[in-house]
């Protein structure tokens, strides 16, 4: 299996996340994450889709996706051509002792201290899932009481964009 | 009829569908679709057939489809109103049968909270629909109307439902017509790509065992005479599927007739043995192509279809075209003209001398039971003789329904309907119903099952009632025979639980007559034609005859299931005698 980064763009109406979703576990696809979010028009909201599948299912899968009403395009992001980020928020043990180690680490990792407490500190770090995997590593031995990650969130790298040409004909129907 | 005006959501609900040219709508009401039907009691234009049960709505809807190729329509309340649509929408998401069901929802602002009656349908039918909505607001009844149809008519067609909050039924809202839409995730490309079709021509001129596997989508994009014309210019032999059955005339020689589980040697070998496979709207499915990875091995494929997730979905093809069969096929013939033109002729003299041999060797047939009871092959063969090319057979599902697609001989695309994909019992009696309303003019045969026939069967009230004179052939073998056949091949003739009693409980020909019916029964070779006959005769209200059949026939030829097609089985442990020369 390999993984594969999915941006969709469907339209901004209701229902379409269940419809996405249930098409992926239907047709027997895992899910790794998804992200969801509006995108610079209002009409139109963006999905990126992280699936652990081979090619030739992957074609499937897209041409299923396709045929929903509601999607509008659908681009697969390639790692070495794309940024893909995600966030992370983690509550980790940090008392008097170990705090300082922990601030190492944020640092090293440019990560930030978002809320203090006399036994823990929330970190937000964002970045490409191996790093925040390398950070969570090196934080584990201190003890994670709490963890949240957000999906991947991916755009290509360049100039060019994947928004351009399909959300232009919107603005004239908006 | 104003093309504008306020009105309430209810009244621009009929209005709408009024002007998208709905001419019947098959449905029960209920609570929440309740305000639909005041409105609908006022139409001229649209004719409201008062089912028995939602489930026959939905298939009369298909039927009605089927047999005129415009969308068919189909009506119910909220909650199990709705839910009982669900076999019907899963049926015409598998057949790709352009339907539209309109049903009732709950007020919005009780949607939620486990309101009396309340089922979430869209959620529901989300995967068993071609797309469907939920509309809470009045305004936007007309366009959802106008989106529904287009969405189901167009492209691969297929069901679309419309829930409609009771509260937008009841609201005051402006009509108008035409309404604009714009639906941006939804192009279908109906034109194919010139390259591939060229490429597709070089591949056919060049191929020494080719053959057009001809499936329902053939049927769909009415492609039949731009069929006709393939076949006349490249002498292929062809093979219709279970669901294409009537787009290519059986009587002529280049038809090899069905392919499949329980297709024809020569059909099922032809496929096997062929070097070039042009699929034509069909999908390689399972039911064709027995275990997949011994299908076809030595064919090369060109795919044709408008549902581009169907290419290369089941098997991969090596030429794939996007394209509606009508364009694609038209546009084949030219291509194959120009190779023509240039001096490229396909060569299928050996191919076919292969075909005949196998044709002579391996004829369809069946064996009449020594104990003189009735061969279910033998009614329906003459069924079909006597009924002719022009009327319409529509099964339900098992062995009644393979041995019509076998028997009867047919000429013309349309004539014949049945559950394909999703192999619904029950189908046949409220799909006849449909076809009929559709196409009045024409003699209606539903072929059943005597299972099949007791799912559905209330709707001969409703076609009694209403003047919709269907036919039904009740093929009464007293079981669920298809299943029984199976347990008699895999299950050591170990019966469980698919013995109906049905020659003695119901009665069928009571049923019917108390169904405002005529009622026949006929249990011997002698009485077949005289019966149906007499069936033919009678056009003021439906007729069953009850045919008493022999319960162990069994369908043959037959691929048992998990095996390939190399082991088709002519009878039960007997495979085709390949080396056996004339």
């Amino acid at each position: 299996m390999s993984k594969h980064t999915l941006s969709v763009l469907v339209e901004n109406k209701p229902g379409v996340l269940a419809r996405i979703a249930a098409l992926f576990s239907r047709r027997g696809f895992n899910i790794d994450s998804l992200a969801v979010g509006p995108t610079e028009h209002p009409s139109v909201s963006r999905m990126t889709v992280v699936v652990d599948v081979e090619d030739q299912p992957l074609e499937q899968v897209t041409k299923q996706l396709n045929k929903l009403v509601n999607v509008i395009k659908i681009v697969e992001l390639d790692p070495g051509h794309s940024v893909q980020r995600e966030l992370l928020l983690l509550k980790v043990k940090a008392d008097l002792e170990s705090r300082s180690h922990v601030l190492e680490t944020v640092q090293l990792f440019r990560a930030k201290v978002v809320d203090v407490a006399p036994d823990a500190v929330t970190i937000e770090a964002t970045g490409s899932p191996d790093k925040l995997d390398a950070l969570l590593r090196v934080l584990e031995p201190f003890g994670i009481r709490e963890l949240v990650q957000s999906g991947v969130v991916a755009v290509g790298r360049g100039s060019r964009s994947i928004t351009d040409r399909t959300l232009r004909p919107l603005d004239r129907t908006a | 009829m104003p093309t504008q005006g306020t009105m309430t959501g209810a009244a621009s609900l009929i209005r709408s569908l009024e002007a998208v040219g709905v001419d019947t709508v098959f449905g029960i009401p209920g609570g929440a679709i309740l305000p639909a039907y005041d409105p609908l009691l006022d139409s001229t234009r649209i004719r409201h057939v008062l089912v028995r049960h939602e489930q026959g709505a939905g298939h009369a809807a298909e039927g009605y489809a089927l047999a005129t190729g415009r969308v068919g329509v189909c009506m119910a309340t909220s909650g199990p109103g709705a839910t009982n649509l669900v076999t019907p929408i899963a049926d015409a998401h598998m057949d790709s049968v352009p339907i539209v069901a309109v049903t009732g929802q709950v007020p919005s602002a009780a949607i939620g909270t486990d309101a009396f009656q309340e089922a979430d349908i869209r959620g529901i039918t989300m995967p068993i629909t071609k797309h469907n909505y939920l509309v809470t607001d009045a305004a936007q009844i007309p366009r959802t109307i106008a989106e529904a149809f287009h969405i189901a008519a167009t492209g691969r067609p297929g069901p679309v439902l419309v829930d409609i909050a009771k509260d937008a039924l009841q609201a005051p809202a402006r009509f108008e017509w035409p309404v604009e839409f714009d639906l941006p995730g939804y192009r279908p490309v109906s034109r194919p790509h010139s390259k591939q079709v060229r490429e597709a021509a070089r591949l056919i001129v060049g191929a020494r065992r080719p053959v057009l596997y001809v499936g329902g989508g053939v049927i769909r994009a009415r492609a039949w005479s731009q069929l006709r014309e393939l076949v006349e210019l490249t002498g292929i032999p062809l093979v219709t599927t279970l669901t294409a059955r009537g787009a290519f005339p059986d009587s002529d020689h280049r038809h090899l007739g069905m392919p499949g589980m329980h297709g024809n040697v020569t059909a099922v070998t032809s496929l096997q043995k062929s070097d070039l496979i042009i699929a034509l709207g069909a999908r390689f499915d399972d039911r064709v192509t027995g275990k997949l990875t011994s299908f076809a091995p030595h064919a090369a494929v060109v795919h044709a279809d408008i549902d581009p997730a169907e290419i290369s979905k089941n098997r991969v093809a090596d030429v794939p075209i996007v394209g509606d069969c009508r364009e694609v096929i038209a546009d084949l013939v030219v291509a194959i003209g120009a190779e023509h033109a240039a001096g490229r002729l396909g060569d299928y003299a050996a191919w076919w001398h292969q075909i005949d041999g196998w044709r002579r060797r391996f004829p369809l047939g069946y064996t009449t039971p020594d104990d003189g009871e009735l061969a279910p092959q033998y009614v329906i063969e003459r069924l079909g003789a006597i009924a002719g090319p022009d009327a319409l057979y529509v099964a339900g599902v098992g062995q009644h329904q393979m041995w019509a697609a076998q028997f009867i001989s047919y000429e013309n695309p349309g004539t014949w309907m049945n559950s394909g994909g999703l192999g619904t019992m029950g189908f046949a009696v409220p799909a006849a119903m449909g076809a009929k309303v559709g196409r009045p003019e024409a003699t209606v045969w539903a072929i059943d099952g005597d299972g099949c026939f007791q799912m559905t069967n209330q709707e001969l009230a409703t076609c009694a009632i209403e003047g919709i004179p269907i036919k039904v052939a009740v093929i009464n073998n007293a079981s669920l025979g298809m299943v029984r056949q199976w347990q008699t091949l895999f299950y050591n003739a170990r019966y469980s639980n698919t013995d109906l009693d049905s020659r003695r409980i119901p009665d069928f020909a009571k049923l019917a007559e108390a169904y405002g019916c005529l009622g026949l029964r006929c249990d011997t070779a002698a009485d077949v034609d005289a019966t149906i006959e007499k069936a033919m005769a009678v056009d003021d209200r439906p007729v069953v005859i009850d045919f008493g059949v022999h319960r162990d026939a069994m369908v043959w030829p037959m691929v048992p299931a998990g095996t390939g097609n190399d082991d088709i089985q002519i009878a039960r442990g007997m495979a085709p005698d390949w080396d056996r020369e004339d």
